[in-house]
């Protein structure tokens, strides 16, 4: 639905607005789509999951890792078990590949051991441990070094960027208005007979409930409603991607036995059959910090080397970084606050992708307890029709959707072999963006990294959009992609060139670069 | 102009099916004709034929295949006005999704749907695509504004659009080096170029008159270790590199800019070679050839940046030519010639083309140094040919021609090539 047909009117009251269109958000968004609601979702960037949930390992734990006695642990599990029935509604890319935590030494025996009995006592099934023979059969790429290991056959690698905007899709189907690019930039103060009041920079909003899904900005959220009680931190985690011709290496998802601070670095043969290695785990002032350095990358094949010693760095084809959203409390914060109608949903660090299912139907309980009237739709549609793929389908069927749309047999991006109607589909399914288009359809993610298809995109996204060609973006903001001739010539004259002599050491700037600060 | 033929007018089976109508598509076509083969097909994905030519507006094409210079349009123009003539069915818009071993071609394009035909002989013809900030694993942010050099180039020449007001140049390639220069001409204010090794990697006339004649500063042994910004691209760090090759982070400094273009190198676009089983020179990441540029796969040709990546188009052309003859009278029943001496680089050679060749027939091979040579320099096949140039580069193709009476009297099976200065081999 259009943002036009949902225009706020003057004094009507939403039922819910959701800050935030991450995983959280908008698998919240879609639980509430069941009842008869008003809801809002709200999304600061251009598109939903661009923060979180886009850069991440794609990992649906199987349920042992968190301490039961915390919220993100008991919703852990139960989260794991929703996301299959999502998967079952809407056809994203999961697959149960299971996880194999490694032990290297004898004293690691005891991580096990203790994860093996968690496990069992938050009741996930089929947890079996393994000893070296059984190990090799399964794993013949690990380290010798393994000598014992935990499998537990319920984790699954997913797409993450594809399942949220797939449910935010449904959400919307289902009635949900999903804003893009529509930060809170405001939040009156409490009245007590009235509902919460929320600015935005093209409207003013007024709902009975509020939830602060808001990500690695909860704390900022949560300031501006008066409810301040925690604080975010960012925490880096740089992911490398290794060529194609590694698929198989693994065939499940390997972990190291934990530290204090994170579950180490992981070996994940994704859903698209690539390995992947990561993530690290560094503390960063900066929540927009997703640049990968040299040092991350150090750090991350020194891990992954210990558990398949077959991965070098030279088989990196592509690198990114997200930052987790760690809350103060070291745990999910989740609930009412001491503002009436102001429920939070935040500090959703790792296992958040795993738990979000479940946090949603307990946010929903949350909202029946402070009152919401939850009364079921008969018409909710839990299915969205998937996107056609147009690259995996048999020649039969390609050459039927060719004879029906001729769009179908035109190249659009030659290395994973997207068809111009796919791109039109998730235009029209609400991509705003070249990295829209490109996590929807795989449009650009392959060797010549957009090189082909980055033009093709960019015109089909003016066309549709009614767009000037230098508007579009590579996500939004000021991630402009080409500019007009007459602006290079209105451009002002630049200082001379700085760049034909090395300025002195003193005034160098190197953060990050290799041996800084030595 | 029948351009693009719709499905009534393709036949089920052509004698040569050329995959990619650039300058190796083209000339590989009227090879094919000349040879007699009736049913020619080329095909190419985008709308006009021409490939990569088409963005190239400037002048310094033609000088061998027409002896005049000519601009990467005309000399397109000019092959696909014989290409018309010679009744070569063209199909553009069109993708060529797989060949199998029988030289089944399975293509997409939305005037034919999907759709296969089948080959006698096939000729890829794909040429080479750009390396990317991937292959070289630049850290830092990663902001729009990082983009390969041919693609500001299509940019600006093709769509009329620049893509960025500030730009700094990582590469001296030679699509690099020309992007310099037309940026600047646009108005964009062009940093730098900087490049990690010692020399230059374009051709030397394209320093001088795309950097030199224009004011625009060349780092050599410098190269980018750090982009930054969060959107777009606000500036870069460079950073000086020592004998291996290793940035010295102690002396790097920053540079504004919004732009960075990549000039960092060609890979053969071979990926349709290596589906097909095609066996892979890892040298030049293109199918082993023979002396006729037939791939390990019998009837399976390949010529051009497909093959190795080669500094001009007409090199490009004239070997395309050779395979297009090849395919055409092997389609229409010529026997194929025995490709009985194997070539392998030697000394200071860091590939040679084609992989084999046959003693009784007449080949140019291609191939380039590892090391720069300023001075007199001897091409030696075995002990059997010798040539004098004046100077070796890397950035620039060497082309030696072997005939019958070269190969005369050698009972080997293997020859190697090598690159060694005069002074040496006198010693």
């Amino acid at each position: 639905m259009s943002a036009g047909e949902h225009a706020s009117r003057a004094g009507h009251v939403h039922d819910v607005v959701v800050i935030g269109g991450g995983v959280v958000g908008v698998t919240l968004a879609r639980a509430l789509s069941r009842y008869h609601l008003d809801v809002v979702l709200l999304e600061r960037d251009e598109e939903v999951g661009f923060g979180v949930s886009k850069a991440n390992s794609g990992i649906i734990h199987s349920g042992i890792h968190a301490d039961p006695n915390t919220v993100k642990g008991a919703l852990e599990w139960p989260g794991n078990v929703a996301w299959m029935t999502l998967r079952d509604e809407l056809g994203f890319g999961l697959a149960q590949v299971g996880e194999l935590l490694v032990a290297l030494s004898e004293d690691e025996l005891v991580s096990i051991e203790r994860l093996h009995a968690q496990g069992q006592a938050k009741g996930v099934p089929g947890l079996e441990r393994w000893d070296q023979q059984r190990v090799r059969r399964h794993q013949p790429n690990l380290s010798r070094e393994v000598i014992a290991a935990l499998w537990a056959p319920t984790a699954a690698v997913i797409n993450p960027y594809e399942a949220v905007m797939l449910i935010a899709e449904s959400a919307a189907h289902n009635g949900v208005e999903v804003a893009t690019a529509e930060p809170v930039v405001a939040i009156d103060p409490p009245d007590p007979d009235g509902p919460i009041v929320l600015h935005t920079p093209a409207r003013t909003l007024a709902a009975h409930y509020v939830v602060n899904a808001a990500g690695l900005y909860a704390d900022e959220v949560a300031g501006m409603a008066g409810v301040g009680t925690f604080s975010i931190t960012g925490r880096k985690g740089e992911e490398y991607l290794l060529d194609k011709r590694l698929a198989g290496l693994v065939t499940s998802i390997i972990f190291p036995c934990p530290t204090a601070t994170s579950k180490g670095t992981l070996v994940t043969p994704t859903f698209d059959g690539t390995i992947m290695v990561g993530p690290t785990a560094e503390a960063t002032d900066d929540k927009r910090d997703t640049a990968t350095t040299p040092e991350g990358a150090k750090e991350v094949f020194a891990a992954a080397r210990r558990l398949v010693p077959g991965i070098d760095e030279r088989d990196v084809i592509a690198e990114f970084a997200g930052v987790r959203a760690v809350a103060d409390t070291d745990d999910f914060v989740l609930g009412p606050t001491a503002r009436r109608g102001f429920i939070n949903a935040a500090g959703i660090q790792s296992p958040g992708l795993t738990a979000a299912p479940a946090i949603a139907d307990h946010l929903v309980e949350v909202l029946r307890e402070e009152g919401l009237q939850l009364t079921e739709r008969d018409e909710f549609e839990p299915r969205v029709e998937y996107p056609v793929r147009f690259a995996v389908l048999p020649m039969e069927e390609q050459a039927a959707l060719a004879e029906r749309d001729p769009r179908f047999a035109r190249l659009a991006c030659r290395c994973e072999l997207v068809t111009e109607a796919e791109l039109v589909d998730a235009v029209d399914r609400g991509a705003r963006t070249l990295d829209g288009i490109k996590f929807r359809t795989r449009a650009g993610m392959g060797r010549c990294q957009g090189a082909f298809c980055t033009w093709r995109c960019i015109t089909l996204l003016a066309d549709r959009r009614g767009v000037p060609i230098p508007r579009i973006t590579k996500r939004g903001g000021d991630s402009w992609i080409v500019c007009d001739r007459d602006d290079a010539d209105a451009a002002p004259p630049r200082p001379p060139v700085p760049a034909t002599s090395p300025p002195a050491p003193a005034a160098v700037e190197v953060a990050g670069s290799p041996g800084a600060g030595s | 102009m029948p351009i693009t033929p719709d499905r009534r007018h393709l036949q089920s089976r052509y004698d040569v099916v050329i995959v990619g109508a650039g300058p190796a598509g083209m000339a590989a076509a009227l090879g094919a004709r000349e040879r007699g083969a009736e049913h020619v097909l080329l095909v190419d994905r985008e709308t006009d034929p021409g490939g990569i030519l088409l963005q190239c507006i400037h002048s310094g094409f033609g000088l061998h295949a027409f002896g005049e210079e000519v601009t990467g349009p005309e000399y397109a123009g000019r092959f696909l006005e014989q290409v018309l003539e010679q009744d070569v069915d063209v199909l553009t818009d069109a993708y060529v999704m797989d060949v199998t071993a029988d030289r089944r071609v399975k293509l997409m394009s939305p005037r034919v749907g999907v759709h296969t035909v089948d080959a006698a002989t096939v000729v890829l013809a794909m040429g080479a695509r750009e390396r990317t900030r991937e292959a070289i694993r630049i850290p830092g942010d990663r902001p729009s504004g990082v983009m390969t050099a041919g693609f500001a180039q299509q940019l600006v020449n093709l769509e009329g659009y620049l893509p960025g007001r500030r730009a700094v140049i990582l590469g001296s390639g030679d699509i690099g080096l020309i992007m310099a220069r037309r940026l600047a001409l646009e108005g964009v204010e062009v940093v730098g170029v900087f490049e990690l090794l010692p020399q230059p990697s374009g051709l030397t006339r394209n320093v001088v008159q795309c950097l030199d004649d224009l004011d625009i500063p060349l780092h050599l042994s410098t190269t980018v270790i750090r982009i930054h910004g969060r959107d777009r691209v606000e500036r870069v760090t460079v950073a000086p590199v020592d004998d291996d090759r290793r940035p010295i982070p102690e002396k790097a400094w920053d540079v504004d800019c919004d732009t960075l273009l990549l000039s960092i190198g060609l890979i053969p676009d071979a990926e349709l070679a290596r589906s097909l089983g095609a066996q892979l020179d890892p040298l030049t990441g293109g199918p082993v050839v023979s002396g006729t540029m037939e791939t390990t796969l019998p009837g399976v040709f390949a010529a051009g940046n497909v093959v190795h990546v080669n500094d001009l188009a007409d090199w490009v052309s004239r070997e395309a030519q050779v395979a297009g003859e090849a395919a055409g009278a092997l389609a229409t029943g010529a026997r194929r010639p025995d490709q009985d001496i194997r070539l392998i680089p030697g000394e200071n050679v860091a590939y040679v083309v084609p992989h084999t060749i046959a003693s009784d027939g007449t080949h140019t091979l291609s191939f380039r140094v590892r090391r720069p040579i300023h001075g007199p320099t001897v091409l030696r096949l075995g002990e059997i040919h010798r040539r004098k140039v004046r100077a070796v580069v890397p950035a620039e193709m060497v082309t030696m021609k072997v005939s019958p009476r070269i190969l005369e009297g050698f009972r080997g099976d293997v020859l190697r090539v090598d690159a060694i200065a005069a002074e040496e081999v006198a010693r």
